[in-house]
């Protein structure tokens, strides 16, 4: 998806002179020929995230459409005030891109993990989240992002499922049977295989803010599973508003919010967090039990 | 004019040092050197003053008046549930207002980033100012866009109102916290040594150190 990113963002900035792109080292070195051929709309400011968040703002404010990038915890954990006042309180917007997710940069360590990415933009407003589960989703989203001035969060990750589905913006139903269980992006391949053999209905999301919720109204019949790749229960508050009125039982299944203080890659850290398809089949069949 | 809005809008409110210390540079920067009216306020090409420091305000609010950005009569009610001033200021309330500041260190990166903004887009003779207080400069952020600034070569007037208000002092002075910037200093309240010290255009960033 970081390759996706690059190429596609690259020749956005070729198409359309409205973009810039403001980047703090990471990923830097990939974007050389953009920056060369663009010197006056492409910045590499260092390592300074505050700063790239302040640039995205000010750039903002002249009517340019700027992209900010980097490891999702420096993009949007560090620089989280720069997001609310320099992007939010002047009511301009930008497009975020981070990679990293929840535990890409498992061997890292804690500190290069953003689990809570989507929370913190939870708690402002107009921010559209997009979390693609296949690289062949990221570029129609990258795009379709510069056609407006609006907030907008791609979160890319290592982990992708096997196909793409372009159309999934709103909920999109692959398996229709009883209980809804949703799948946020990477989400799927697990769900699939951890539902396999259960009645249940499987839906797909790339997009879950604004969550579909007319969508989620159609879909719920008395129970629903959530499955996000991000701090579990992020979707509890939106999934709540959209069922009101409407009986139901909700399970919110996601990363956890103990720091798991191990090293290894994404797949293990899928299993600590119970997100690998054993233990979300364990955690779904005794819920729908 | 200007002297007698200002106790218009500090009337009923606390007398702060914030309020006042403004008042010259603010005034210097309006009915000399920005190239903006009430008339250009939505023009691409006008120049920018940011408010990076957006406490005590009434100095700001009192020039915008007096030059026809606002009504007079939104002095008298600041902070106000019906009044657009608040005890920060808020762009999307006020026009000419650039950007919505109060907490502090966020108005040099959006300097920076909209002297970019406007560069890209061949405005090349608008200025980008940005007013800061020296208790501000606490706050890292600022030191990012500082460095960043320097490091690009870029021609951003950063004013440095300097009332030796930050709580632990910057020993050896502001102007070496502004590496590579061309620098003037200035008694803040000296119209004719500011209107001097802003009208510096060069190949890099510019600091005005204005003491009051």
């Amino acid at each position: 998806m970081r390759e996706t990113f690059i190429d596609t963002t690259t020749a956005i900035l070729d198409e359309d002179p409205r973009t810039a792109l403001v980047v703090a080292d990471i990923s830097a070195a990939s974007f050389t020929a953009a920056r060369r051929r663009h010197p006056d709309r492409v910045f590499n400011v260092g390592i300074r995230e505050q700063l790239m968040a302040g640039v995205g703002g000010g750039l903002a404010l002249t009517g340019m459409r700027p992209y900010l990038h980097s490891y999702a915890p420096f993009l949007i954990d560090r620089a989280y005030e720069q997001i609310k006042l320099d992007l939010g309180h002047q009511e301009t917007g930008a497009v975020l891109v981070s990679i990293g997710a929840s535990y890409d940069a498992a061997a890292e360590g804690y500190t290069h993990q953003s689990p809570g990415d989507v929370a913190l933009l939870d708690t402002l407003d107009g921010w559209t989240v997009h979390v693609p589960g296949h690289r062949d989703e990221v570029a129609a989203l990258l795009r379709a992002a510069a056609r407006h001035d609006d907030r907008v969060y791609v979160r890319l990750s290592t982990q992708e499922n096997a196909h793409a589905y372009p159309d999934a913006g709103g909920l999109r139903v692959l398996r229709r049977g009883g209980p809804l269980v949703v799948a946020v992006g990477p989400m799927l391949d697990p769900v699939l295989e951890a539902t396999l053999g259960m009645d249940v209905t499987v839906a797909y999301t790339n997009t879950p803010r604004p969550l579909d919720t007319d969508g989620l109204r159609a879909l719920v019949e008395g129970e629903v599973v959530v499955v996000e790749p991000y701090l579990a229960g992020t979707s509890a508050h939106p999934v709540g508003q959209a069922l009101n009125g409407l009986p139901h039982r909700a399970l919110h299944l996601g990363v956890g919010r103990a720091e798991v203080r191990r090293y290894g890659d994404w797949r293990d850290h899928a299993r600590a967090h119970g997100l690998d398809p054993a233990g979300l089949r364990r955690s779904i069949s005794g819920f729908l039990l | 004019m200007h002297m007698k809005l200002l106790s218009r809008v500090t009337a009923d409110v606390k007398h702060t040092p914030s309020a006042h210390s403004t008042l010259d540079v603010l005034w210097v920067l309006y009915d000399r050197v920005l190239r903006i009216t009430p008339e250009t306020v939505d023009a691409p090409d006008r120049d920018r003053f940011l408010l990076s420091k957006g406490h005590g305000p009434a100095a700001y609010y009192a020039v915008l008046a007096a030059k026809g950005f606002i009504p007079e009569e939104w002095l008298d009610d600041m902070g106000g549930w019906n009044s657009p001033l608040g005890h920060h200021p808020d762009r999307v309330l006020i026009p000419g207002v650039e950007i919505g500041t109060g907490s502090l260190g966020h108005g040099l990166g959006l300097a920076v980033g909209t002297a970019l903004g406007l560069r890209a887009q061949g405005f090349l003779d608008t200025r980008t100012f940005v007013l800061l207080g020296d208790a501000e400069l606490d706050e890292g952020s600022n030191h990012e866009a500082i460095a960043y600034a320097a490091a690009i070569r870029l021609p951003i007037t950063a004013i440095v109102i300097d009332n030796r208000s930050a709580t632990h002092g910057w020993p050896g002075g502001i102007p070496v916290r502004f590496p590579n910037w061309s620098v003037s200093v200035v008694n803040g309240r000296d119209h004719d040594q500011i209107e001097r010290a802003l009208r510096v255009v060069s190949d890099r960033p510019h600091l005005v150190v204005a003491s009051v």
